[in-house]
């Protein structure tokens, strides 16, 4: 009795998807290899990460970690995970070769979302619960700086250059511009009701913030810091309210954007010079955060309410694949080999 | 600093050559003083965007709330609402500081006599445009009146009543609360999804248990739920709370349900809170209770915490030592839609915020899965009803498959095609 519950609850609307529509290219995609990455997948009820061969496109394990897992990031060179462990008021750090954990980081209370910097020196974190922003030396594992920033810093964002941190703060509704060298704000801009993800496109021209209440995408031209256009979404048969854009993310080559729409349950495919949404794609319940794979072939999704993981593949424009997961899946990375 | 400012203001007294000496002075000093300042500003974290700083001044009227309570745990505390608004100042201060904008509130609690009348003319004297207003609706409507002519815009926080969205109501007059209307038929749309269709109703005695109660039969017909039976529980006065006081109430009850028609849930209107809370365990019949006790349609719970409200829970803790009421979340929500609207405008200027609010731009996130939106034909904000149990929050409404042409949070109280609203 158990067990058939358990595969009930496992098989979502994401593994439908697969078996009606992209089982010819998984069959495809088995013909020919893709060589093997590592997705790390953080389970905000479950309590663990979720490992995935992106060759064999299942869990091969799951890592019992802190309290609400959810913010993910890879040092540099992807021996170490950096887990935010929400309610234990800490980050974790995860060897990935022997899947233990080795140690953590200070971090404020309420930790949910960090990014490191591009040369893997410093760890950006948001603190929700006392607007702050802080920096952690990775090396020494101290906070090396403490940067005050609007009510509820959500989502974190860095220039290709590095020399721009953004941060989102979800009641201010502000993105805000910080100078890494000298961790001040040069800049405030004001987006859309709870914005989350910031993204820059990879040449550097252009900051992405998605809106979840709002419902919107706001593109901010970096050189002058403004609003210069805003990104709207519709879908047939949802309401507006529905429409929650989360997690972004650019196509390496910056043609395209993949914006998550929540409780939409779709991933919308942006093009980056016309702006307009070319398609969207219908994914588990509540997606939430997105990661490619090294190779850009793939974007994994994480769905909150289905409990998986939907696997797109990037050229096609297809869903081939639905991995059931932990709990409530938030964050995802992925790694080389 | 202090020092030389004291011997400048001794020379003032002198003579007017001394006077002219230290104008000089005083001139000179202010230009270092500006430069100071403008070192101050540039090393500032929170560099200003908008160019100009204003300040937008707030006010608080409340009337008192009963202490009498069935529940020890009800009984309001002396910050009651006020303290939600606070935290929104301190929240649209955080914001400020980046746009050069700062908030105040100036909060006043009524005696139980009180004169909110009067009390609005002194906060108008302050300069204060933007009054949040925890008062029954009489005199709701008496300060909404008063203050159409000075260009002062009201926000409804705590009366439920529907004649205030319907034929009462004011174009000066925001309702952040949500009305009988739509609470009732959040609570209906989940009791019929439970397929818990043949309702017992039991109100009180007192008008506005009858106004709640005309409610919940308008919902049961709406969503094809059927009051089996009504009936009343007078209130015939006395003490809530006594040492014994289960013993009566334990024999009392199962007499009051008793001889009903079969029924799958016991639906309780009282808004004076005289007998609902006895209800859960002591009914004839083994038969859930929803309404004024049992499963409660809310605007907001000191149990929710789903969709980030933890984090304005946690934030509201630090504040005020206690959980946040539905008081207390509709008061954060009026100042926060005045910030909001502030911010985006750069103005403190009512017409100007009253013109962000009902336009089509204005939305607010309120921790409540979605953006909240205003009917702009009566001024109501759109929000979803919370359905909690007094432990936790059991299901939110609008429920999955009732739909809407234009938003499904309009399945919830009167709509427009009903509306009696007249906006003057």
């Amino acid at each position: 009795m158990q067990l058939t519950m358990k595969f009930s609850m496992k098989s979502g609307m994401g593994a439908l998807v697969f078996h009606v529509a992209a089982l010819p290219v998984l069959v495809f995609a088995m013909a020919t290899p893709a060589f093997a990455f590592t997705a790390y997948i953080s389970n905000e009820k479950g309590n663990s990460i979720s490992i995935i061969d992106t060759d064999k496109l299942e869990v091969t394990k799951t890592v019992p970690v802190g309290h609400r897992p959810r913010g993910i990031v890879l040092n540099k060179d992807g021996s170490e995970l950096y887990i935010c462990a929400g309610d234990d008021d800490l980050i974790q750090i995860l060897d990935t070769k022997t899947l233990a954990i080795i140690g953590t980081l200070p971090s404020g209370p309420d930790p949910e979302l960090l990014i490191l910097s591009p040369d893997g020196k410093l760890l950006y974190i948001s603190n929700e619960n006392d607007n702050l922003v802080t920096a952690i030396d990775v090396a020494t594992r101290k906070a090396v700086a403490e940067i005050p920033v609007g009510v509820e810093p959500e989502g974190m964002g860095i220039s290709p250059d590095g020399k721009v941190l953004v941060n989102t703060s979800e009641t201010t509704n502000m993105a805000h511009l910080i100078d890494t060298q000298t961790h001040k704000i040069f800049a405030n801009v004001l987006v859309d009701a709870r914005p989350r993800a910031a993204q820059y496109s990879p040449d550097g021209s252009e900051l992405w913030v998605s809106s979840e209440v709002g419902g919107t995408v706001s593109v901010i031209d970096t050189a002058n810091p403004k609003v210069k256009q805003k990104i709207a979404f519709a879908v047939p048969g949802l309401s507006k309210e529905a429409i929650q854009p989360v997690g972004l993310r650019f196509s390496p080559d910056g043609k395209r954007a993949f914006v998550a729409l929540g409780p939409a349950n779709r991933v919308a495919i942006i093009d980056t010079a016309t702006k307009k949404v070319e398609k969207y794609l219908l994914v588990g319940q509540r997606v939430w955060q997105l990661a490619f794979t090294p190779d850009a072939k793939y974007l994994y999704t994480t769905n909150g309410v289905s409990n998986d993981v939907s696997v797109i593949d990037v050229a096609n424009l297809k869903v081939v694949k639905s991995i059931p997961v932990g709990s409530f899946p938030w964050g995802v990375v992925i790694a080389g080999q | 600093m202090i020092k030389a400012k004291k011997d400048d203001l001794d020379a003032c007294g002198l003579d007017s050559a001394a006077a002219t000496k230290h104008h000089a002075r005083m001139s000179f000093k202010h230009g270092i003083l500006g430069v100071f300042l403008g070192v101050v500003l540039a090393a500032s974290p929170f560099p200003a965007d908008a160019a100009s700083n204003i300040n937008v001044k707030a006010g608080f009227i409340r009337a008192p709330h009963p202490q009498e309570t069935l529940s020890i745990l009800d009984i309001p505390s002396a910050d009651d609402g006020i303290a939600g608004a606070k935290l929104a100042v301190e929240d649209n201060n955080t914001t400020g500081r980046f746009l050069g904008q700062t908030y105040t509130i100036e909060d006043i609690r009524l005696p139980p006599d009180g004169d909110p009348v009067a009390a609005l003319n002194g906060l108008i004297q302050h300069g204060i445009a933007f009054v949040l207003a925890d008062l029954p609706a009489a005199e709701l409507l008496k300060i909404a009146d008063m203050a159409k002519d000075k260009g002062v815009l009201i926000f409804n926080t705590s009366a439920p009543e529907d004649s205030l969205r319907e034929e009462d109501c004011r174009a000066n007059l925001f309702h952040v609360a949500p009305s009988y209307s739509m609470l009732a038929d959040g609570l209906a749309q989940y009791l019929v999804w439970k397929q818990w269709k043949r309702w017992m109703l039991i109100k009180g005695s007192h008008p506005q248990d009858e106004l709640y109660a005309e409610a919940l039969a308008h919902a049961a017909k709406k969503f094809g739920a059927k009051i089996v039976e009504a009936r009343i529980y007078e209130d015939t006065g006395g003490g809530r709370r006594s040492d014994s006081g289960s013993v009566q109430t334990q024999r009392l009850i199962p007499v009051t349900t008793q001889n009903a028609p079969v029924y799958d849930v016991l639906v309780a209107a009282d808004e004076s809170n005289v007998f609902a809370n006895y209800l859960p365990f002591r009914t004839w019949d083994p038969r859930p209770v929803a309404g004024s006790a049992g499963l409660e349609p809310l605007s907001w719970d000191g149990t929710h915490e789903q969709w980030g409200a933890i984090q304005l829970q946690n934030r509201f803790m630090k504040l005020a030592a206690r959980r946040m009421n539905a008081r207390d979340n509709n008061a954060w929500v009026a100042m926060r839609m005045i910030g909001e609207a502030a911010a985006r405008t750069g103005s403190n200027d009512p017409k100007i915020i009253r013109d962000y609010l009902t336009g089509p731009e204005f939305a607010i996130a309120a921790f409540k899965g979605q953006k909240q939106t205003l009917r702009h034909w009566n001024q109501q904000l759109r929000q979803p009803i919370l359905l909690g149990d007094g432990r936790m929050i059991v299901s939110v409404s609008p429920q999955e498959g009732f739909l809407h042409q234009t938003s499904e949070l309009d399945t919830l109280g009167f709509d427009q095609p009903e509306t009696k609203c007249n906006l003057q």
